[in-house]
């Protein structure tokens, strides 16, 4: 029953069985002479097994491929990403050690290997796992169970050696149903919540999450915007399966997906993960950390095209409401009681309230500002100009039309297909393919009378959105810009000449109940407020609602005491 | 939580096809082909519960692409249309239909006849009963272009007619285009529709081959069979059959009078006038009068000398006769209040005097019986008429100076 023999050729336990009742070694095709004797069959329930075709050499004329299982798959799509992340810069100890590390984790608690299995399923020596031997270093992690080398004992209680080519389970409503894989259908049909079920939104919050634990300079936005634009495999990563695994039927709704991931969803999902995994705290999150909301703050404002001079802002609002503490920042998982950090989110809405201290932004303060500083700007030649709101709002205006008129556009035109046919069954491969020339062909037609507009490459990933220049002589870059026309001297403290702030919302919602901290209305609130919403919603690809959320939670903070002194509710208070 | 905002296919695809639909409003012909080549993939999805599928969307906006695009050629366009039809079997004979239309529209008429006779032969199972009008129509056009020709072999029949030459070859194709195309025609003009090409086509061929009873009948039914939508061109068949047969004033009159209350402005109304008038019976002359009045009423015959003269003759002779005055105030009742300033300004005396004075004539006389001699455009044009000279214009004077009394009665 048991083959822990090391193969001769490759040094590898991976065995599985040809018709002729011999052992093979699946990483190199090794044939021996020891056969097996008996079959043991009594855990196949439903399924039927049938054993791969006699003779190696065939391999390639078979077209049945191989077997594979769902996390397989999922464990080539990470793979693919990590590669594409290194390729982007990231250390590749991302890949090798902590992505790797979390994943196998993550299967062995969902008991998909690594693990007993419950009757009625079987495992497979995952040979497309790195055949590397290293143990898991991390003195924290005893329970972490040990690779390929240890897999054999817990094997040697299962039937691992039949082998299938797809298996055929009947689902309840009695029709049969079809995939690639050999449990499809087993994987859509479990109730799998307790287990946390593997989709392909949550391949990227594993990414995010070993990121996050390494410290990268990637925000979660920011790695959603790698996958949208094509530099991180997402849609379509299938066609990277090699040409044995098959995919069709059940795999497709879980391999293919058609829409691109929301940022909130992948967020959540990353802390449900984190906590199923046990993961302890991760490596802290200091000010020295790119994560950190003093140097997210300077990212932004320079994309912002905002002067240098906020960055002081917003560093004293960080420090006074405790958002830049190590504690605050870093996460913990499986803690219920703390809010989790959008590291993103959170810089641009503390932008957002430094705009609001000193330009108050109620579709008025912020003119007067602006022409009171033109007219300053007029008699002042020495030293730099001063900011004057108007002036930065038709420069970043003009650009954010045209780059939101740009992405209205490409998201129109993505092509979610890819070459790869996919089809549900058998029957409906030749429809499948006949279209799929079809639409070769029309795609051929009109392109060629698109003119000359040949879709460009895809742009070289980039970290920033928007830049601009200060050689620009027309005076488009506010980075120098200083706000000596908004403040003043107090006591020998530099203060906003503007005393007033408005609250987003008086009251905070309960976010447990219906998901948000505050609701956010367009026509509620101020044009210059939306306008300042709108471009960090779109350098960071989130609803506006998710950064007025932000806002609203650090004015709380903000202005803690003020609003539990008031008696009465006042939305306009004095600093 | 609210993921509406969740860009997905369908929500790609949807402002695919609005970038679409502005481009084909603006004539903007690449940048359509630009994004309805990123469109045709949906093709590869499936949109059965939509009311327009993507196939059909796509045939649609392909074949306006392909019509108006400037690099475009009638190979592509003809290569396209054969794609589409392999789309959608429910599609098929109307994309075959719109095909020939195009062809028809850029002059290949063969290749029209071509893929009428193969859309004719083609069967698939229930679909063929369920799309028989569409087949009605390919084999009524398969007629129609069979009678152009059938057109075509008459003329050169008469050609060598002329000559002395006789061609047997030639008669006989005739014929035998005749026989097709008879059959097709007929059959389509059974079902209630409008056909005015396939019926005049057919009327023609029944009438060179003798056969006027068949004539007659099938357009008598195109005209009063109340199953057939109301149509006018079918009365104007009608009556210019039975014109060409010679028929009785009292059946052409019959003919007319339906087309008089359909459409009050038709060309014909001054045939007809022109029959009522003579007309021994009172009624028809009334009608006559009512018939002229009412097409004057439109502004496109404001400047028809020929309708003005007919109204002017018969005011005339009432007038003269001085009998069934009545009948004019009748009619001028409802027109007093604006026909001055539609027909009689000063503005428009001047204007008409310049440009046509057999036009200013019939309307002064006119004018001069509703609204007496004193009305402007009287005044106008029978002074710059004398002063020209002009004999007619001085008759014309001394006419309405004379008949002023009766002429006040009228306009009393």
């Amino acid at each position: 029953r048991d083959f822990n023999e090391r193969c001769a050729q490759c040094s590898e336990v991976n065995w599985g069985l040809t018709d002729g009742g011999r052992f093979y070694c699946r990483s190199c095709h090794n044939v021996t002479e020891r056969t097996r004797e008996v079959v043991n069959t009594d855990f196949i329930t439903n399924s039927r097994v049938q054993t791969i075709s006699k003779g190696l050499r065939k391999q390639e004329k078979n077209d049945a491929g191989c077997e594979w299982y769902i996390c397989e798959g999922f464990q080539l799509v990470l793979k693919k990403q990590a590669e594409a992340l290194e390729a982007l810069g990231v250390c590749p100890q991302m890949k090798d050690e902590i992505l790797c590390n979390f994943w196998r984790c993550y299967l062995q608690k969902s008991k998909q290997a690594y693990c007993k299995r419950p009757a009625g399923e079987t495992v497979k020596a995952l040979s497309v796992c790195e055949s590397s031997t290293d143990v898991d270093s991390d003195p924290e992690r005893p329970s972490l169970l040990h690779l390929l080398s240890s897999l054999s004992e817990s094997e040697g209680d299962l039937q691992t050696d039949c082998s299938f080519a797809s298996s055929v389970s009947k689902v309840s409503d009695s029709t049969s149903v079809y995939s690639g894989s050999v449990d499809g259908s087993l994987y859509l049909m479990k109730n799998q919540k307790e287990k946390l079920r593997m989709t392909m939104p949550m391949t990227l919050s594993f990414c995010y999450m070993a990121l996050l634990w390494l410290r990268e300079p990637i925000t979660l936005s920011e790695l959603l915007r790698f996958v949208v634009e094509g530099h991180i495999p997402y849609l379509n990563v299938f066609q990277h399966f090699p040409e044995k695994m098959k995919l069709c039927g059940l795999d497709l709704r879980i391999f293919c997906v058609e829409s691109w991931p929301v940022y909130e969803e992948v967020f959540n999902k990353m802390h449900e993960l984190a906590a199923f995994l046990d993961l302890p705290r991760f490596p802290d999150i200091t000010d020295s950390c790119f994560l950190h909301p003093d140097m997210l703050c300077m990212k932004y404002l320079m994309e912002a095209n905002l002067p240098d001079e906020l960055h002081n802002w917003t560093c004293r609002v960080v420090k006074k409401i405790g958002i830049g503490e190590v504690d605050f920042l870093t996460l913990m998982p499986g803690n219920r009681s703390t809010r989790k950090v959008k590291y993103d989110v959170l810089a641009a809405a503390v932008i957002v309230v430094v705009l609001k201290l000193l330009f108050l932004l109620d579709d008025h303060y912020e003119w007067l500002l602006s022409e009171f500083a033109e007219e300053r700007n007029k008699n002042n030649t020495e030293g730099g100009p001063y900011f004057e709101f108007k002036k930065w709002y038709e420069v970043v205006k003009q650009s954010l039309d045209v780059e939101q008129k740009k992405l209205d556009e490409e998201r129109a035109k993505y092509l979610w297909r890819c070459e790869k046919p996919l089809f549900y069954s058998v029957k409906n491969k030749s429809k499948v393919l006949k279209r799929r020339q079809m639409v070769v062909n029309l795609q051929n037609q009109f392109g060629k009378l698109s003119g000359s507009v040949r879709r460009a490459e895809k742009p070289n990933p980039s970290s920033f959105q928007l830049s601009w220049s200060e050689e620009n002589t027309d005076g488009s870059c506010f980075h120098g810009h200083s706000l000596k026309g908004v403040l003043q001297e107090k006591c020998g403290l530099l203060t906003a000449m503007n005393p007033d702030y408005w609250l987003c919302t008086v009251k905070l919602c309960n976010e447990k109940l219906c998901g948000h901290l505050a609701h956010y209305r367009e026509v509620e609130f101020p044009q210059s407020y939306h306008f300042v919403l709108g471009l960090f919603s779109f350098l960071l690809r989130i609803q506006p609602s998710y950064i007025h959320d932000e806002v609203c939670m650090i004015e709380h903070k903000l202005f803690n005491k003020k609003l539990y002194k008031k008696l009465k509710y006042n939305t306009v208070l004095r600093k | 939580s609210s993921h509406e905002h969740k860009l997905n296919f369908r929500k790609s695809k949807e402002a695919c096809l609005s970038y679409i639909q502005d481009a084909l409003l603006q004539k903007q012909w690449k940048r359509a082909a630009e994004f309805l080549t990123c469109y045709v993939e949906s093709l590869e999805k499936d949109y059965s519960r939509e009311h327009i599928g993507p196939s059909e969307m796509i045939w649609r906006i392909g074949t306006e692409i392909l019509w108006h695009h400037s690099q475009s050629s009638m190979k592509e366009f003809n290569c396209f249309m054969e794609q589409m039809k392999t789309l959608g079997v429910k599609r098929y004979l109307k994309v075959c239909l719109e095909h020939v239309f195009h062809l028809l529209c850029n002059g290949q008429i063969d290749e029209a006849y071509q893929n009428l006779s193969l859309a004719e032969s083609w069967r698939f199972g229930e679909q063929t009963a369920i799309q028989d009008k569409e087949m009605k129509l390919i084999e009524a056009y398969r007629g129609l272009l069979d009678y152009y020709s059938w057109s075509k072999q008459k003329n050169i029949l008469l050609e060598h007619g002329e000559d002395g030459f006789s061609d047997l070859a030639v008669e006989q194709e005739m014929h035998s285009y005749f026989r097709k195309a008879a059959v097709n025609l007929k059959e389509i003009i059974k079902i209630p529709g409008v056909w005015d090409v396939f019926v005049k086509c057919y009327v023609d061929l029944l009438e060179f081959y003798g056969d006027h009873t068949e004539a007659r009948q099938v357009l008598n039914e195109y005209a009063y069979n109340s199953k057939f939508p109301a149509n006018p061109n079918a009365h104007v068949y009608l009556y210019q059959f039975l014109k060409r047969q010679g028929e009785s004033k009292k059946s052409l009159i019959s003919a007319l009078k339906i087309l008089h209350d359909v459409v009050p402005s038709h060309e014909l109304m001054i045939d007809f006038n022109t029959m009522l008038q003579k007309s021994k019976k009172r009624k028809k002359r009334r009608l006559g009068l009512e018939v002229i009045f009412a097409a004057l009423d439109y502004a496109g015959w404001k400047e028809n000398a020929k309708a003005w003269s007919c109204l002017a003759r018969q005011v005339k002779q009432i007038v003269i006769s001085e009998k069934h005055l009545d009948w004019i105030k009748q009619e001028w009742n409802s027109r007093k209040d604006w026909w001055p300033a539609f027909h009689f300004s000063r503005y428009l005396a001047k204007r008409n005097w310049q440009e046509n004075k057999s036009l200013s004539y019939e309307k002064a006389l006119v004018a001069g019986i509703l609204l007496g001699k004193d009305c402007k455009y009287f005044k106008y044009v029978s002074h710059q008429g004398c002063k020209a000279q002009l004999k007619r214009f001085r008759m014309l004077k001394k006419f309405v100076n004379r008949h002023n009394p009766v002429c006040l009665r009228i306009s009393g």
